[in-house]
């Protein structure tokens, strides 16, 4: 009985799952192109994004023969080379800190790039390498994220994301991309990092730091870094991090962008200028030390020829 | 990468009514890495001539006493003091010797030059790595910001400035210029130079 009404009934599931199946298909009718951008988001649906390639026997070293700037710096692509990113665990939370500087070559394109870029609202992702490529990919993640709610009724842990965006990655190898990311976020397990790059690294820490200016962050991130910073140590540590970074690297600096996940989500902190950390500091702000973090202000101009007055006279 | 741009470091030089201003920015590199943000490469070759060595750190030294050197001969077999025009030819010619081998130099001359009158009048003067001279009306730009300091000159320089409106714009050139490069900033050092009298002013720069 009930196979004769789903066989002749319009109304049932099937019928109507069908009759949708029957519209698709001819809609198909219509390229990809048709619609936009063939890698466009709106292709969600069809499976994974598809890009044109370029109609050579061997593509991919086509494009590294065109993009790769350490085989000719010449003919770079790309820009956004020059970067300092960092992000660590400690006992409040995941502090995430980057600087916002863009260059091509010797050139500084811009000071007032936005280098995380915020996936939801539980999830941060930073920005080295190539810009347009961690912009892409890593809001491709954030929608990936939103259908892996949607599905299990539950927010993505941090290492289901970053696993998708290195699994993602790691399919393109060889092609050129160039991303060195840290997914930051707070999930059921607490705080959490994950380092992705277009390697197909994926590393699990506690702290990191990417990009031209990571020694010089490393360096006052490794002095400063304790499990048991209070939020406003925490924050200090990853402006002063960053300043140090803008001040000695050529390719970073401007500004910087302080971010703090806690458990209900991240909250962007403030931006400052690294120019105004350098002569002033970051103002009236948790954690301050209310002066400028620069060398000459922290010795009061005082140098081996000008020594303070108790050397001079002893 | 080129070895121009090893240390970083940039020159401009312009041209105001009866005063002429050299400038340059504080900062010496090693590549990415900036070292110090107090090196001098504008040195004093006579009460009226200024000169600025832009490019690699090593040779700026070595120039700046060759220059000394060449300049003493000649004061002491002359028993004058060399004049700007002479001084850039001296600077191309030295250079020139080492067409085959430069000096990662492009240097920048500002000075006032005695008039058969009596009187001065303003000079500056730019050369290549192997000496072609560029004897410029308005200014003349050196260094790993050389393109954006053409751009921002262009834009802010008029004729007939007096001293304090051209510290002024050769400051905010400078300046704004730095800010748009990689390899130069981290203060700079500006020079007027009338015909009576030599103005210094360190400014403070992005230190970034």
């Amino acid at each position: 009985m009930n196979t004769f009404l789903e066989r002749y009934s319009s109304t049932n599931a099937v019928s109507q799952l069908k009759r949708a199946q029957r519209l698709a298909e001819e809609e198909d009718e219509f390229t990809d192109s048709a619609w936009g951008s063939q890698a466009g988001y709106g292709q969600l649906m069809n499976g994974p994004p598809s890009f044109t390639v370029p109609n050579v026997p061997d593509p991919s070293s086509f494009l590294r023969l065109h993009t790769d700037d350490h085989a000719d710096p010449n003919c770079r692509i790309k820009i956004q080379h020059g970067t300092t990113t960092l992000a660590f665990r400690f006992q409040g939370g995941v502090i995430v800190a980057v600087d916002s500087r863009a260059t091509a070559g010797s050139y500084i394109a811009s000071g007032t790039v936005k280098k995380v870029i915020e996936i939801n609202p539980y999830l941060l992702g930073t920005m080295a390498g190539g810009a347009a490529d961690c912009q892409y990919w890593e809001t491709y993640l954030g929608m990936h994220c939103r259908l892996h709610e949607l599905r299990n009724r539950e927010r993505i842990s941090v290492s289901a994301a970053s696993k998708y965006l290195s699994n993602l990655v790691y399919s393109y190898k060889g092609m050129g991309l160039s991303m060195g990311t840290m997914i930051c976020g707070w999930d059921k397990t607490g705080p959490a990092i994950f380092y992705v790059d277009s390697d197909g690294t994926r590393l699990k820490g506690d702290l990191f730091s990417v990009g031209s200016g990571s020694t010089f962050a490393y360096g006052v991130l490794d002095q400063g870094y304790r499990w048991d910073l209070t939020d406003a140590e925490a924050q200090e540590l990853g402006r002063r991090s960053i300043y140090a970074a803008g001040h000695r690297d050529a390719f970073s600096g401007n500004t910087c962008n302080l971010y703090h996940v806690k458990e209900n989500g991240w909250e962007f902190i403030a931006n400052y200028d690294i120019s105004k950390l350098h002569y002033d500091g970051p103002g009236d702000v948790a954690g301050s030390p209310g002066h400028g973090y620069g060398y000459g202000i922290r010795v009061q101009g005082r140098s081996s020829a000008n020594p303070p007055e108790a050397t001079a006279a002893a | 990468m080129s070895i121009m741009d090893h240390n970083g470091g940039s020159v401009i030089a312009m041209v105001g009514k009866d005063c002429v201003a050299i400038a340059s920015d504080l900062r010496l590199g090693d590549r990415a890495l900036s070292i110090s943000s107090n090196f001098q490469r504008i040195f004093p070759i006579t009460d009226r001539i200024y000169v600025g060595l832009p490019g690699l750190g090593t040779d700026v030294a070595t120039l700046r006493e060759r220059f000394r050197f060449r300049v003493n001969m000649y004061t002491i077999k002359e028993e004058r003091e060399i004049e700007p025009e002479t001084f850039a030819h001296l600077v191309s010619s030295t250079l020139y010797e080492h067409r085959f081998g430069p000096y990662f130099i492009e240097p920048v001359m500002a000075g006032m030059s005695k008039t058969p009158s009596g009187g001065y009048k303003p000079f500056i003067a730019a050369t290549d790595l192997i000496g072609c001279l560029n004897f410029a009306k308005d200014f003349v730009v050196a260094g790993t910001a050389s393109s954006k300091l053409y751009g921002v000159a262009e834009g802010l320089w008029e004729p007939d400035l007096e001293p304090e409106d051209l510290f002024e714009t050769i400051s905010q050139t400078l300046l704004n210029a730095a800010d748009r490069d990689a390899f130069s900033g981290w203060g700079a050092i500006v020079h007027i130079i009338t015909k009576d009298k030599i103005i210094t002013r360190t400014l403070k720069g992005r230190m970034d």
